[in-house]
């Protein structure tokens, strides 16, 4: 008796520069058995635009406006570390209210990313409804980041020792408003969303990776947290004045989507916590308060001290890096962001290597998405949490 | 029981009146029907159209069309207007015959479907004796008329797609029979006319929805995934296959697609008012409302009426349905396909035995409550 052989042929399907998934324009060569996914390629580099060769050639201000187009949802992040770099390696101090102010900016910033990411994450698994919630509150805070920077998403505000300007009139209290307004919303995103047996099924087991392999493979950030590292360089690094203020680093032992999603929406809550202290703490308090007090006692003032200044001093157009190399990075939400600079003596850093996390953390998506189903790929692909802006660079 | 309003006889009796032959005159009436649903199809398609975008909008805290009429409810025309004003672009290595043919395929059988859906005791085009069966056999027409699409089309993605709508209704299309074979059994009948007699008599507490539950519930999420509808829009899954097997399509041959899929919903929300939710019956019997107005039933007026009544109670139905499944679209994620073929064989199958079963011992068993 003969029997009838089914055999296919794998599929080479190709996912992108332009599909409605890739979260701008990362291409995946997928080979399909059917549904399964037997490999996956990614191939980078539709968004390259030279960053770290140009700036090699910037003054550290002339080169500011451009940073926030790496990661351009988490931008108070780039701006971050692009000052961080030469303060470190001219050992700038930074004024403790500008230290402050800067906490407040990059929680909002991380708040703003994680909502970025969670609207596009329900997305791609098939739930357009929570992209519409997430940008209700992302646009308070892009009003916050208005207000106090000019500017909604390039702002262009982190100096070399502090901060372009103080903070406006009646910030801190529109601020702490939008914190408080905050907390029950993500309570809200979880009643909408954690429950969901549909989304359960879709996220959890899906894309595990395990504890070994998140370290060796680099993982930062959210990736490297939700397999069970407790690695949080705001508590690693002690850098800026996160050591002020009571939280706890969001981690999960699952290592896959689901856990992910939750150590992303543990750090929502904990960003906001942070921002509540901080402005608590705010010394010398909102703007207004901290001019009527210089005002009243004139200028030998406490507050006009060191402490109070929103930048230790104003920066030179031509600030020159010193000699020497350093590596730099901070927690930014999608993992370690971080800086290798050499410095040459002159305006222009001489080798400037940006470590973005994206980059990093999409390097284990190949090994995630084997085996898995083809619908799979988008929701570990989601998870992983990219923008192709600080990936290609 | 009264006969109610019968249209047709009375147009074949005028015309007939006027000095017809009764063979003239009934070749006449043949089309009316058929033009009447055709037309009322197309304008419930393009209403449930206009309620996605607006309801979803809802949903999301948006506002949705607003600038297009009152309530942009001129929308759904601006969408046919540019739909047809567009260049109908075929892929170059494209099957020529697959590709034309497969959305006019889909849209035929859906539209074929609407003959059994009736909307009073002699509105509907045929009373069939196989009635509901034949919905049943003609919508696994429509996933040929995908893959066809699939194929033809020259494309991965709508390969994909054609191939998942395939997988996707042959799996639904047996828990969907299953449920309807229950309803079936209890009315003694596949005449969906039959079906909604058999649900008169005590107004809303005689509906099927009370002694088919489960049934129900198994009906209504194989309609969903029959239509397509999130969490089983598996085949145009945006996120994985761009649009499925509608990747390709523009113009005149995409909106026979998405006529097709909303023409579709449409009539599955009618099955489920007309199998589960009483049909045109209204929650209270129409007999009743006239005792209480002292009002004969043989009144021509009354007659009018009640036929209007049922219409209008067929349509609230099928649109709260609507309702339903626009709201869970824009709320739920979508399944994975093993998922979706896990449910529907693993778990709908059974249940929808065990339901039939079920139905069979009662029916059996309390022969008066149960249709015996």
């Amino acid at each position: 008796m003969t029997m009838i052989e089914t055999r296919t042929e794998p599929m080479v399907i190709n996912f992108g520069p332009h599909h409605p998934s890739m979260h701008g324009v990362l291409r995946l060569m997928v080979t399909l058995d059917g549904e399964n996914v037997i490999d996956c390629e990614p191939v980078l580099g539709y968004l390259h635009r030279s960053m770290e060769k140009i700036a090699e050639n910037r003054t550290v201000v002339q080169y500011l406006p451009y940073v926030t187009r790496w990661d351009y949802l988490a931008t108070m992040f780039t701006e971050a570390i692009t000052v961080n770099a030469p303060e470190k390696l001219a050992d700038i101090p930074v004024p403790k209210r500008a230290s402050y102010i800067r906490v407040i900016m990059l929680e909002l910033s991380r708040i703003a990313s994680h909502l970025l990411w969670l609207g596009p994450f329900l997305a791609d698994i098939g739930a357009q409804t929570p992209f519409f919630y997430i940008f209700r509150e992302r646009e308070m805070i892009y009003d916050l980041f208005e207000a106090a920077t000019g500017m909604r998403m390039m702002h262009n505000y982190f100096r070399v020792g502090g901060v372009a300007a103080d903070l406006p009139y009646g910030w801190v209290d529109k601020c702490e408003d939008f914190c408080r307004y905050f907390l029950p919303k993500v309570d809200e995103y979880e009643r909408l969303i954690t429950d969901n047996p549909i989304f359960r099924k879709r996220v959890q087991g899906v894309g595990v990776l395990s504890r070994e392999d998140a370290i060796n493979w680099g993982m930062s950030g959210p990736m490297l947290r939700a397999s069970g590292v407790k690695w949080d360089l705001r508590k690693v690094d002690h850098y800026e004045c996160y050591d002020d203020f009571d939280w706890e680093v969001q981690w999960a032992t699952d290592g896959d989507c689901f856990a992910r999603y939750m150590v992303r929406l543990g750090e929502m809550r904990e960003s906001a916590k942070i921002i509540l202290q901080a402005l608590k703490g705010l010394p010398g308090g909102p703007y207004e308060n901290l001019e009527a007090k210089r005002m009243a006692e004139g200028p030998k003032s406490e507050w006009n001290g060191f402490d109070y200044q929103f930048v230790s001093k104003k920066p030179s157009p031509t600030f020159k890096i010193p000699k020497g190399e350093h590596y730099v990075r901070v927690e930014a939400p999608k993992g370690e962001l971080g800086v290798y600079i050499i410095g040459d003596d002159s305006p222009f850093p001489w080798r400037w290597k940006i470590r973005p996390p994206g980059f990093i953390n999409l390097q284990v998506l190949p090994q995630l998405v084997r085996g898995m189903k083809v619908a799979d790929i988008m929701a570990i692909l989601g998870s992983i949490d990219i923008i192709m802006g600080e990936v290609d660079r | 029981m009264t006969t109610g309003l019968d249209l047709q006889q009375s147009f074949v009796q005028f015309l007939e009146g006027v000095g017809l032959a009764p063979g003239a005159a009934r070749a006449l009436w043949m089309p009316l029907p058929m033009v009447a649903v055709l037309t009322f199809a197309t304008i419930w398609a393009l209403v449930a159209t206009w309620l996605e975008r607006k309801i979803s909008a809802a949903v999301q805290q948006r506002i949705g069309p607003e600038y297009a009429g009152p309530l942009g409810m001129l929308i759904p025309i601006a969408d046919v207007v540019k739909l047809l004003v567009k260049e109908n672009v075929r892929p170059g290595r494209a099957d020529r015959w697959l590709f034309t043919m497969g959305p006019v395929v889909v849209v035929m059988s859906v539209l074929l479907a609407y003959l059994i859906v009736p909307f009073g005791q002699n509105l509907v085009i045929t009373d069939l004796g196989v009635g509901i069966f034949l919905w049943i056999a003609i919508s696994s027409i429509a996933p040929i008329g995908l893959l066809m699409a699939g194929y033809g089309s020259n494309n991965k993605y709508s390969l994909l797609g054609g191939l998942r709508a395939a997988a996707q209704s042959i799996s639904y299309e047996v828990p969907l029979a299953l449920a309807v074979l229950a309803v079936a059994m209890m009315s003694n009948s596949l005449s969906t006319v039959d079906i909604v007699e058999q649900q008169t008599g005590y107004g809303i507490l005689s509906w099927n929805v009370w002694r088919q539950p489960v049934g129900f519930v198994i009906f209504w999420i194989a309609a969903l995934a029959e239509c397509e509808r999130l969490p089983f829009d598996l085949p145009e899954a945006e996120e994985e296959l761009v649009a499925g097997y509608q990747t390709e399509y523009s113009a005149v041959n995409f909106m026979l697609f998405y006529a097709a899929s909303y023409l579709n919903l449409v009539l599955s929300c009618l099955l489920v008012a007309v199998l589960y939710l009483g049909g045109w019956e209204s929650p209270i019997p129409i007999e009743t409302l006239a005792s209480w107005l002292n009002l004969s039933l043989e009144n021509p007026l009354v007659q009018v009426i009640a036929g209007m009544i049922g219409i209008t109670m067929t349509l609230i139905k099928a649109y709260f349905m609507l309702f339903l499944a626009i709201l869970l679209r824009w709320t739920v994620p979508r399944v994975r396909i093993d998922q979706l073929l896990d449910l529907g064989w693993k778990f709908l199958l059974p249940v929808g035995l065990a339901n039939l079963l079920l139905t069979a011992a009662l029916k059996l068993a309390f022969p008066a409550a149960f249709g015996g």
